[in-house]
């Protein structure tokens, strides 16, 4: 495995045909290594999200390529692509989406039923990740039942079970006050990054930014600036 | 049950209130349709209860004949031509009719009259008390015992009664393979005697039973009558004449086929309504697992699990509410006409699996409509 876990060349993406065409990413290239914490930033509908979609199998670009682990993920077929999801990429949503209708440990396990583990060594797996992320005692409780901070860390015990290289996280301390946001990225940094591991944060919450190897600043579908190894980007 | 089930399982069923709802919807539309269907053969099947319990091969009749009960008279040369045709082994009379009883507590009570060819007693009963042969004394009937039988007050060997103004004994009580439609006794006697206490037009015979001289001569026999004017019909068809009657002449066959539709739209409204509303809910975790790596295929088996589970557990119980409703019924109401038969049961399931398939076809469409990057989007 080289040091390179995604490179995105060239990206761009549109919406719409005609007039009502807008174009949401424009020629964005750059790289994540394993081993990095890397911060997309930006003000809301600078292309943030849609550039993380691309990158992560989920939208498809209109230009450029993706590679993931070395491979052109656009040239995948479909199936294959959400293979390459399941088995390569984590992914923790803003507002979680967890399912309120199945347990906590039931939550976690669920890349791993995905990947066909047995129901019961998924479960035995996922509550080594809830161990993790310090949730053990919450297993058998349903995700309404924890507070925001905790269904985080459900959500990231979720992404990392399926034991993923590169983990790509929404928003994950927006709805979150300022101490349990930086308890989170903390968490991330600390615990589940690795040398083997890349972590992509989308954000545009500053009081994390000290967390952070390297940020991708956007701005109007563009990459105005890329910092490694940086502590602020203001 | 692989891993994906178990979660579309516990997706469904742990969401009581929907799951309750989308049961109760299944379940009250399978036991309206069963009920209503079962209520019909069991209708059907009495009203050709005289043909089973008579158990002839072929039955000669007027063509205008569509029940059993309400046969025309034919003349007797139509017996003697009937005899006469190559591949006939016997042919005999039959009469059907009407009377009256007054029973010992002076109440009235009408009654059904068989009158068996005095010479063959061809489609006699099977006794369970006295000897068929004391049919042929004075005055002679057997009762049928079956549910009507408490009507004639419940009589026994020796019992008296007059059947219109004349006088009648019973003498043997007997068992028959199925109920009658109208709710009245019946009464077995001879042929003769029967149409000497009943009052009749010039011709006397209902039906002719023919019993064939083999399978293969009933088409040569059927033309035969055919050419007579009559008809003759084998058993089987003889049934399918009577059923053809009630379910198409008389207005009930539209009547349960309209209200069976009528279940089946309210089943299939509140189902899949309930179901649709059901996967709205979910749709956003059904693209979160999308996102994760879940396939299209895998999704749709776990929404048609959703629904298959849904429709077989709300199917089962339908069946299991409405048998258990038409036992109590017969416990309080014996001659209670209606049977689940697996025509029945069959169109209930095929019903039930529209319903599923509809519901997961909305569900489906809507799961596959998602893109996870709406999930991303929020």
């Amino acid at each position: 495995m080289g040091n390179v876990a995604i490179k995105a060349d060239a990206l761009v993406k549109w919406f719409g045909e005609g007039e009502t065409k807008t174009t949401a990413v424009k020629s964005a290239s750059f790289e994540a290594n394993f081993g990095e914490l890397l911060y997309i930033v930006g003000p809301s509908g600078s292309g943030k999200t849609t550039l993380l979609s691309m990158i992560s199998g989920i939208l498809k670009p209109n230009e450029g390529a993706v590679l993931v682990e070395g491979k052109n993920l656009w040239q995948m077929k479909s199936d294959d692509i959400a293979d390459l999801r399941l088995h390569k990429i984590g992914f923790v949503f803003q507002d979680y989406h967890l399912f309120p209708r199945l347990t906590t440990v039931e939550n976690v396990a669920i890349p791993l039923i995905l990947k066909k583990m047995d129901w019961n060594e998924a479960i035995k797996v996922a509550l080594e990740y809830l161990e993790i992320v310090g949730l053990k005692d919450r297993a058998q409780l349903q995700p309404v039942k924890l507070s925001g901070g905790e269904q985080q860390r459900v959500a990231i015990a979720r992404a990392i079970a399926g034991h993923p290289d590169i983990l790509i996280f929404d928003e994950p301390t927006a709805s979150l006050d300022g101490d349990t946001g930086r308890k989170i990225v903390d968490f991330i940094k600390t615990k589940i990054l690795n040398p083997q591991r890349c972590v992509i944060i989308v954000t545009h919450d500053s009081r994390i930014y000290e967390f952070a190897d390297s940020i991708m600043k956007m701005e109007d579908g563009k990459i105005i600036g890329f910092e490694r190894n940086t502590l602020h980007v203001a | 049950m692989s891993g994906i089930l178990k979660i579309a399982l516990k997706l469904l069923v742990n969401d009581k209130s929907k799951f309750i709802a989308l049961l109760v919807g299944i379940t009250f539309a399978v036991f309206l349709m069963i009920m209503m269907m079962s209520m019909f053969s069991g209708i059907l099947a009495r009203s050709s209860s005289s043909v089973y319990n008579i158990g002839a091969k072929i039955w000669v009749m007027d063509p205008a004949v569509n029940n059993a009960t309400s046969s025309i008279p034919m003349p007797d040369y139509v017996l003697s031509n009937a005899r006469s045709i190559h591949g006939v082994k016997f042919a005999v009379p039959v009469y059907f009719g009407n009377a009256l009883v007054k029973l010992k507590s002076g109440a009235y009570q009408a009654v059904s009259v068989v009158g068996l060819d005095d010479a063959t007693l061809y489609g006699r009963p099977e006794l369970i008390e006295g000897k068929i042969e004391d049919i042929y004394a004075e005055s002679a009937f057997i009762v049928v015992k079956d549910s009507e039988f408490k009507k004639l007050e419940s009589p026994t060997i020796g019992t008296e009664f007059e059947i219109n103004d004349h006088r009648g004994l019973v003498v043997g009580l007997a068992k028959v393979t199925s109920g009658g439609l109208f709710g009245i006794p019946t009464v077995y006697t001879t042929y003769n005697r029967a149409i000497t206490y009943i009052p009749s037009m010039r011709f006397t015979t209902s039906y002719i039973l023919i019993e064939p001289k083999s399978e293969a001569d009933i088409p040569f026999i059927q033309q035969q009558i055919n050419k007579l004017g009559y008809q003759a019909l084998t058993r089987d068809q003889f049934v399918r004449k009577i059923s053809d009657f009630y379910t198409y002449q008389t207005g009930m066959g539209m009547n349960v086929l309209m209200m069976t539709a009528i279940s089946f739209i309210v089943g299939l409204s509140i189902s899949g309504q309930t179901f649709y509303t059901f996967i709205l809910e979910n749709l956003e975790r059904f693209g979160a697992l999308k996102a994760i790596g879940a396939k299209g295929h895998e999704l749709i088996t776990m929404i048609l699990f959703q629904a298959s589970f849904t429709a077989l557990l709300g199917y089962g119980l339908g069946v299991g509410l409405a048998s258990g409703l038409m036992i109590l019924a017969k416990l309080r109401l014996p001659s209670y006409a209606a049977q689940v038969t697996y025509y029945n049961l069959t169109f209930a399931f095929i019903m039930v699996l529209i319903m599923a398939g509809v519901s997961s076809y909305i569900g489906v469409r809507k799961v596959l409509q998602i893109q996870p990057f709406d999930i991303f989007r929020g």
